[in-house]
């Protein structure tokens, strides 16, 4: 019997389906908001509207009103009666139009305060691709969350993940790039042996992650414009756990190959390698802090896999997990403030935030076998990977731990990782 | 350019290789009880090279072992005397003939973080290598890989399906 190793490139697989969305949790708090539907030509098939609205509805801060419920549906603002949004209690409202001028193609739209009766900002953002007309829905909810919230967006922006189907011999991996909802999923690699790991360069144009020719790991970076894909380090034994630099220009990664898994520092260009840690115990998952001085990674040292911090410059570890039985796989949030985690208890598996000022640890959900959480870019939302009735999924929660969404597809998708923001 | 790091273009990672894997693998797993016939023994480990002696080198006498799993306690490496029965199975096998090569697939359950549990994997894959060193093996025929939890034998999510995945296998 011959196996195949082929790590395929497949630059514009249309995937799957799509990730099937759920969305569940607290209508609470949230700010009652109407995105009218928009002004568009018939064969613009996406619905601005809709996917705004949805965008906004999923994180929380926002309550959309249906579409049904409007009693008017003005697409400029001074069309608007103010007196029709009052009655609803809408705090916000917006319209706009999607128009053609030449061969130039670009949406107007104006978010408006119910109570003042007036408008808060106008704004016309160009559609350079009448095929990419979600990306410019999404940009457009980033531009009205920022505006809102005061804090910047996460829609326009991706995520990686790691799809597998099949069983046994015919199990195959997939590394997959998706929208942040989950819609338009791109296959960028597959593999019938193991893929693991992504991580995406802070610019976006490249992913890390790990793939396995006959039973050897490798971390390959791999341009996905291009498709050009690099065997970035094969050492004997361990090649993992890749983790850019916030500045792009170095790797850390876990290799073995001296004996036993430590973190290395590997620059991208000159392949120049530091040694970070080196101890006995297993070393891995590296996250560098947003200002690229400390790592944290996850160590077994104390006999019992833990927490620890290291200066990006060398020197002592130091643990900073105390709570539960074990605490596994950090990540920083983009303000450098929080740690995701796994945490271990009698709970299971469960995904945590640690306060690194404070040392409080928020449990964000319920398990029992869930891993792998990545901050949104706006750091507002983690997603992490859960086990579900059809397989792992993923699963989004925002970091106050109201409103949850399940993102499933026939098959494991597992290692969700999200991407920077697009604007 | 450091030496360690090869460039490739993508279409050398689309190159075929071949596999003997599954076609040569020994028959018959049996779950770890270590009923192979060539140590003939089931009892708890007891000391370095007690299973090589006397073993001509390059013979070729003793019997391809029939075990070729060993499987491990939740978050342990340590290998327990049924694990140590197919350890002597193929340490007497290896001893025999110097020319054959074993590599070590390190596997875990499906709990715990994923590169954890490679790191994890691999321990137990070096701790049946330093066993069978231990048992006058070379060190160049065995060669320790690990997969962590990416390939499990039994798909569900419960303990029965969690102990057959923490293993090592005997991949030849």
């Amino acid at each position: 019997m011959k196996r195949l190793f082929a790590l395929l490139l497949c630059a514009c697989a249309p995937a799957h389906a799509g990730l099937e969305i759920t969305v569940s949790g607290g209508e609470t708090a949230a700010r009652p908001i109407a995105v009218v539907p928009f002004a568009q030509p018939a064969d613009a098939t996406t619905n601005l509207a809709e996917v705004i609205s949805a965008d906004l509805g999923r994180s929380g801060q926002f309550q959309p009103l249906a579409a049904a419920d409007m009693l008017e549906k003005p697409t400029d603002a001074s069309k608007v009666n103010y007196r029709n949004w009052r009655v609803l209690a809408i705090d916000n409202v917006v319209v706009g139009e999607l128009r053609r001028a030449g061969g130039r193609m670009s949406v107007r739209f104006q978010v408006l305060d119910v109570l003042r009766a007036q408008q808060l900002a106008g704004y016309e953002v160009d559609v350079p691709d009448a095929r990419r007309l979600r990306a410019v829905a999404h940009q457009i909810a980033d531009i009205i969350y920022e505006k809102l919230t005061g804090i910047p967006g996460y829609f326009n922006s991706q995520i990686a993940y790691v799809a597998a189907t099949g069983q046994d011999k015919n199990r195959l991996f997939q590394i997959v790039v998706a929208d942040a909802d989950g819609m338009g999923p791109v296959t960028v690699a597959t593999s019938r042996e193991p893929l693991m790991s992504p991580a995406w360069s802070p610019d976006r144009r490249q992913l890390a992650y790990v793939g396995f020719e006959r039973g050897r790991s490798a971390i390959y970076v791999h341009t996905l414009a291009t498709g050009d894909l690099r065997r970035f380090v094969q050492e004997k034994g361990i090649n993992g756990a890749p983790a850019w630099s916030p500045d792009g220009r170095r790797l850390a990664l876990t290799l073995s190959f001296e004996r036993n898994p430590d973190i290395y520092v590997i620059d991208v260009v000159s392949g120049a390698r530091k040694q970070l840690t080196q101890h006995y115990a297993i070393d891995t998952e590296p996250t560098w802090s947003p200002d690229g001085k400390t790592l944290a990674f996850t160590s077994d040292r104390g006999g019992q896999p833990q927490i620890y911090t290291v200066s990006a410059a060398g020197g002592e570890a130091r643990r900073i997990t105390f709570e539960g039985k074990q605490n596994l796989r950090p990540r920083y949030s983009p303000d450098g403030k929080l740690l995701a985690l796994v945490n271990v208890d009698e709970s299971g598996y469960r995904i945590g935030v640690l306060d690194l000022a404070s040392r409080n640890l928020r449990i964000l959900s319920s398990g029992p076998l869930d891993e792998s959480p990545s901050f949104a870019p706006n750091g507002a939302v983690v997603i992490y990977a859960a086990q579900g009735r059809q397989g792992a999924e993923l699963a989004t929660v925002t970091v106050d731990g109201r409103i949850r969404q399940r993102l499933s597809q026939p098959g494991d998708v597992r290692e969700p990782t999200w991407s920077s923001l697009i604007r | 350019m450091n030496a360690f790091i090869k460039l490739v273009a993508p279409i050398a990672l689309l190159t075929l290789a071949a596999c003997a894997k599954d076609s040569t693998r020994p028959a018959d797993d049996t779950g770890g009880t270590g009923s192979d016939s060539s140590s003939g023994s089931t009892s708890p480990y007891t000391g370095p090279s007690a299973g090589s002696t006397g073993i001509t080198s390059g013979s070729g006498s003793a019997k391809m072992p029939t075990g070729r799993m060993v499987y491990f306690e939740f978050d342990s490496s340590e290998i327990n005397a049924e694990g140590q029965a197919v350890v002597d199975g193929w340490a007497a096998y290896l001893a025999a003939n110097p020319s054959a090569k074993v590599r070590l697939e390190g596997h875990c359950d499906e709990r715990g973080t994923r590169e954890y549990n490679v790191g994890l994997g691999e321990r137990r894959g070096n701790a049946v290598l330093q066993a069978l060193t231990s048992r006058g093996v070379g060190e160049a025929q065995i060669s320790v890989s690990s997969f962590g939890e990416e390939r499990p034998v039994a798909q569900g999510h419960d303990d029965a399906a969690w102990q057959q995945n923490r293993r090592v296998e005997f991949v030849q």
